[in-house]
């Protein structure tokens, strides 16, 4: 039972932190029909700029200064990269974005070296929370979820509650009507990308120091990410957000599990020795295959459901 | 004007080509050379199976290693069991063993990848090969893990003193797959399922009015490219005589894709371009420079905003001007643009440089160019080459407008010269 909740509250917590990447790429793909491939360097830069700052002047300053960092570099891209491919198409799109992972990546290699950084939790914030039955529950993992919750919430009301909000909604669907009633919906692009950079930038802030801060990371989460994106079903932010849950959930139990086949045969009686064929397959423990779960899980989706979770286009 | 698929041109360009790979090795004597045009001729193979997908079939591939890099597995495993005896085959047909496992696995991801097109297609192939690359590192026995499995590419009886162990032997047995491999793959173009793929690439919607399946189209174009992918591996097995768990991984999935565009994906010829230009990239420049990974990024991205055609399309742009003897016309702005690139081009490095100079630890911090040595923990070098990069790209852009209007004009008179 102890194990159960606290692997739990791991995984809910893991799985904010994906849905707060997860968010800010999906709105932008409903919005613009861009998948933004990198979103994880996004990432991966706010966790860099939210060391940088947190050495000079402090955590909190950095919390919000690294995100606003991210969303103005966003802002950039698309000003001055993403509109002049669009005319060529989404393929283009993509792959500007891809060459733009590969920049980043090699500016990180170059600006802060190739191992990792030492970005760590704040001291106020290090330390239990609460203890269930033995085990203590760190608090930067509470305020992770905190930060989490609070961006949602504040994304919902911005989206649903105010007029820019309203004209991003619209712009969803019938982007040349918006055009025609006065608003300049390329701007609103810009902001929509320029938000989920930040976004993906506030994720970076409070991921970089809960894992680690290296130039590998945006290569380590980006592949989840957009497996979420497609397991959800593209553009749907609910199906992203069950998605980022499931997933979250998924990897923190079988990481901390060591169940395997072998295990199972065992169990009915039948013991698995080097003879046996395929007899490493069976032998691998659960949090062996660890990595290789989300991929395994959008493969049998795809076969039986390919539209994803809760997407509603086919195709 | 009468269909004929054998015609004179054809014959010439592909007799030059064959002469190209035959007297290139004589031509070039270092082993350096050598060995890099052995590289280049594997991942010729490669870079072009690799277009099978993203220029005829529309289908943008970010897991495309995983096909080379499994049959490059099962390659080195066949070519292990030969040393020890268990059965015969020759190393020279290798490839087609490594062309039948890529095939394999191409009808097994296939099916799963070619059910979605367009870019729900590239994040499943990504998916797909980030599943693999975790699987090779699960199975250690079979994989090698991190560090591969080894292997001696020098077994059996010598075939008219034939062993492949020196490296000519090795470069003319990838120049004759990738010859052939060449060949193949323009039939393919020729053949009704080439036109379908692209048919399907430009509009699937009425393809599938025509009465034929998307997705069964793609599937069978994808495996087809996925047994090239395995010829390209295997040979690529052969020349390293080791493969790792990065021949499967991202990094050079994202690699043939880069190598493709650069070279030109709407044209048959550009991924050849291409392959000869990343190797030159990966096997030349990062010998002199750790910071090449940078430079072939932004030379992806400039392509990407500023010639998604590729460099085959910056030459075919020339044929018609060429053709109406006007060339000589385009020489002063193209001679200009070159200049002012340079320029800022040498602004970019030395900023670049210095970057990498004061990030690196314990790296001297002193360059020196012409003869001039400057620190880079001082202000005066950055303002210097911050001003060479503006001024390099401020006359860039004015030798591109010029080099442009020259080109519609040119462009204009040969349209109304046209009946």
């Amino acid at each position: 039972m102890e194990f159960f909740l606290i692997q739990t509250l791991n995984g809910i917590s893991y799985g904010l932190l994906l849905f707060m990447l997860s968010s800010g790429l999906t709105l932008v793909f409903s919005l613009m029909g861009v998948l933004n491939f990198a979103h994880a360097s996004f990432y991966m830069l706010g966790a860099y700029f939210a060391y940088q700052v947190s050495t000079k002047i402090g955590f909190w300053p950095a919390l919000v200064l690294a995100p606003m960092l991210v969303g103005l570099i966003g802002m950039a891209v698309e000003r001055w990269g993403l509109r002049t491919v669009h005319r060529y198409g989404h393929v283009a799109e993509l792959l500007f974005t891809f060459g733009l992972a590969y920049l980043i990546e090699e500016a990180v290699h170059l600006v802060w070296g190739r191992i990792a950084v030492e970005y760590r939790v704040p001291p106020e914030l290090d330390g239990p929370l609460f203890t269930i039955y033995t085990s203590q529950y760190p608090i930067y993992r509470g305020f992770m979820m905190l930060v989490a919750v609070a961006m949602l919430v504040s994304i919902w009301l911005a989206l649903t509650r105010t007029r820019i909000g309203l004209v991003i909604q619209a712009a969803l669907t019938h982007p040349q009507t918006v055009e025609a009633l006065g608003h300049n919906v390329p701007r609103v692009f810009m902001l929509v990308f320029g938000g989920g950079a930040a976004l993906a930038g506030l994720a970076g802030v409070i991921g970089g120091n809960a894992f680690v801060t290296e130039p590998g990371m945006a290569a380590a989460v980006g592949p989840i990410i957009f497996v979420i994106v497609v397991v959800g079903g593209m553009g749907s932010l609910a199906g992203a957000f069950v998605a980022s849950l499931l997933i979250g959930c998924l990897q923190t139990f079988a990481v901390a599990l060591d169940w395997s086949f072998a295990a199972l045969f065992a169990r009915f009686g039948y013991t698995v020795t080097s003879e046996t064929p395929l007899a490493a397959l069976w032998n691998i423990g659960l949090s062996q295959a660890a990595p290789v779960l989300p991929y395994v899980l959008m493969v049998l989706l795809l076969i039986f459901r390919p539209r994803g979770l809760m997407g509603t286009r086919e195709g | 004007m009468k269909y004929r698929p054998l015609n004179l041109g054809r014959w010439l360009i592909w007799g030059a080509t064959a002469l190209v790979f035959l007297v290139a090795p004589l031509a070039l004597r270092q082993a350096f050379a050598l060995t890099m045009m052995t590289q280049m001729g594997a991942f010729i193979i490669f870079a072009l199976s690799y277009n099978m997908l993203l220029g005829q079939g529309g289908m943008l591939s970010f897991g495309h290693a995983v096909y080379s890099g499994l049959g490059a597995y099962i390659t080195v495993h066949v070519l292990n069991l030969v040393s020890k005896g268990t059965f015969s085959v020759p190393v020279s047909l290798l490839p087609l063993v490594g062309g039948l496992a890529g095939l394999v696995f191409g009808v097994l991801f296939g099916y799963v990848t070619t059910k979605k097109a367009g870019t729900t297609f590239a994040l499943i192939s990504l998916g797909i090969g980030e599943m693999v690359y975790a699987c090779v590192l699960m199975f250690p026995d079979f994989f090698g893990g991190e560090a591969g499995v080894s292997t001696n590419r020098v077994v059996g009886e010598p075939f008219l003193g034939i062993t492949f162990g020196p490296a000519i032997q090795v470069y003319y047995l990838v120049a004759f797959w990738c010859f052939a491999s060449m060949a193949a793959m323009f039939a393919l173009t020729q053949t009704p399922l080439g036109r379908m793929a692209n048919a399907v690439r430009d509009n699937p919607e009425r393809a599938e009015f025509v009465g034929y399946n998307t997705q069964h189209v793609r599937f069978l174009q994808l495996t087809l490219s996925a047994f090239f992918a395995g010829v390209s591996g295997a040979l690529s097995c052969i020349n390293f005589e080791i493969v790792s768990a990065e021949n499967v991984s991202a990094i050079r999935s994202g690699g043939v894709l880069l190598a493709t565009f650069i070279g030109g994906v709407p044209f048959f010829f550009g991924p050849i371009i291409g392959a000869v230009v990343f190797i030159f990239f990966v096997v030349a420049l990062s010998g002199f420079t750790k910071a090449w990974l940078l430079y072939l990024g932004l030379f992806f991205v400039a392509m990407v905003l500023y010639a998604p055609g590729g460099i085959a399309s910056l030459i075919l742009l020339q044929l018609p001007v060429i053709r109406a003897r006007r060339f000589r016309e385009m020489l002063v702005p193209y001679a200009l643009a070159l200049a002012a690139g340079l320029v800022a081009l040498a602004g970019l490095i030395g900023m670049v440089e210095m970057v990498y100079r004061l990030s690196e630890q314990g790296a001297s911090t002193v360059l020196g160019v012409l003869g001039f040595a400057f620190d880079a923990r001082t202000a005066p070098p950055w303002i210097a080459f911050g001003l060479v990069l503006a001024a390099g790209l401020a006359s860039l852009r004015y030798a591109a407008r010029f080099a442009l209007a020259r080109w519609n004009a040119i462009q204009h008179d040969l349209l109304a010269r046209q009946p």
